[in-house]
């Protein structure tokens, strides 16, 4: 996000200086401590549809199942189920307003990757960028059958 | 067997770590644009964000003229640093609405008084649902939209002395 309340999170070197000495581990493991997050978030109460549940269990579950695979635009490792950032919260509310008011899970993530681009949600389309995602695991798979199938025919022998 | 072979994994191996730490020393890109752009404008009517200004309708963004909107907020502090750069835009005649994002119309009022007010109409957003319709990830972030409604420009994060330029630009390009 663009304000300075919450500041992007530099991964980088820092892991790799951890591989250091245990004194530079403690170091950053009491830094992490006390790094509280400065949020500058307005005033306004969160909005009604963010932390409420949908009266409808049916819908409540299917906006749920959404809201985890849906990225937070601010902290951007975490879904905006477990997000406590405004604009998740907000977005929370977006997804239960959608559901209530008769739209599919379907369409309310197309509306969002329509605006924030595949990014948006956990769960990639199979398309030819994709692809070797959706792929992988399959061949990692085949590739472990045969190197197993070798182990034991050698052995046999 | 060929003997190699067996330090295929460990090859895999260290590929992966090299690629992890070529990654952590490198974060990937943390902005994410709105695909909107070269899209028309959302369609919205927004309730004044303040006393005694316009609230914002998209239908007004297509009425052959280009206009700036900037999306900020009261409690957003880098919309203080980029305060002024905007009445510098508007000196050099670039027609700026706001969307203010949660806020109250006394806040918006008392930053605005502070900071000047370079905005000819402000919407105001209480649940982001425009901010979220617009593909906007954050404030303080401004749009560029043409007199046809089509989004042509985004820009992200606090406008600095150094984008004026490029603002400038993409503003004569949307006349």
């Amino acid at each position: 996000m663009t304000t300075i309340s919450s500041p992007p999170l530099k991964r980088g070197p820092i892991f790799l200086l951890s591989w250091g000495p245990a004194c530079a581990g403690m170091t950053i493991f009491a830094a992490l401590l006390l790094a509280a997050p400065a949020l500058a978030d307005s005033d306004l109460p969160a909005a009604r549809w963010a932390n409420e549940q949908l009266p409808d269990p049916r819908q409540e579950a299917q906006a749920k199942a959404l809201m985890e695979e849906l990225r937070c635009l601010v902290c951007q490792g975490q879904s905006i189920a477990d997000s406590d950032a405004e604009l998740a919260g907000d977005m929370r509310a977006l997804v239960r307003q959608r559901i209530a008011a008769g739209e599919r899970p379907g369409q309310v993530r197309k509306w969002l990757i329509e605006r924030y681009g595949n990014w948006v949600t956990y769960r990639p389309p199979v398309e030819p960028v994709t692809w070797p995602l959706w792929a992988a695991p399959i061949l990692l798979l085949v590739a472990g059958a045969w190197l197993l199938r070798k182990r034991l025919v050698r052995r046999r022998a | 067997m060929n003997r190699w072979l067996r330090f295929l994994p460990l090859l895999v191996l260290a590929a992966f770590v090299a690629a992890v730490i070529w990654r952590l020393d490198r974060p990937a890109e943390e902005q994410i644009p709105s695909q909107l752009v070269g899209q028309p404008v959302p369609s919205f009517a927004l309730a004044p964000a303040m006393p005694g200004k316009a609230g914002l309708l998209s239908a007004e963004l297509a009425k052959g003229r280009p206009r700036m909107i900037n999306v900020f907020a009261s409690w957003c502090v880098p919309c203080i640093t980029e305060a002024p750069l905007l009445m510098e835009l508007k000196r050099q005649g670039v027609a700026i609405d706001a969307i203010a994002v949660r806020d109250r119309p006394e806040d918006v009022a008392a930053f605005l008084a502070r900071h000047g007010d370079p905005f000819l109409a402000i919407g105001s957003d209480p649940e982001s649902r425009v901010q979220l319709a617009l593909g906007s990830s954050g404030v303080p972030e401004s749009f560029i939209v043409d007199g046809h409604g089509i989004i042509r420009y985004q820009h992200m994060g606090p406008i600095e002395p150094g984008d004026l330029p490029e603002i400038l630009r993409e503003w004569e390009a949307a006349k």
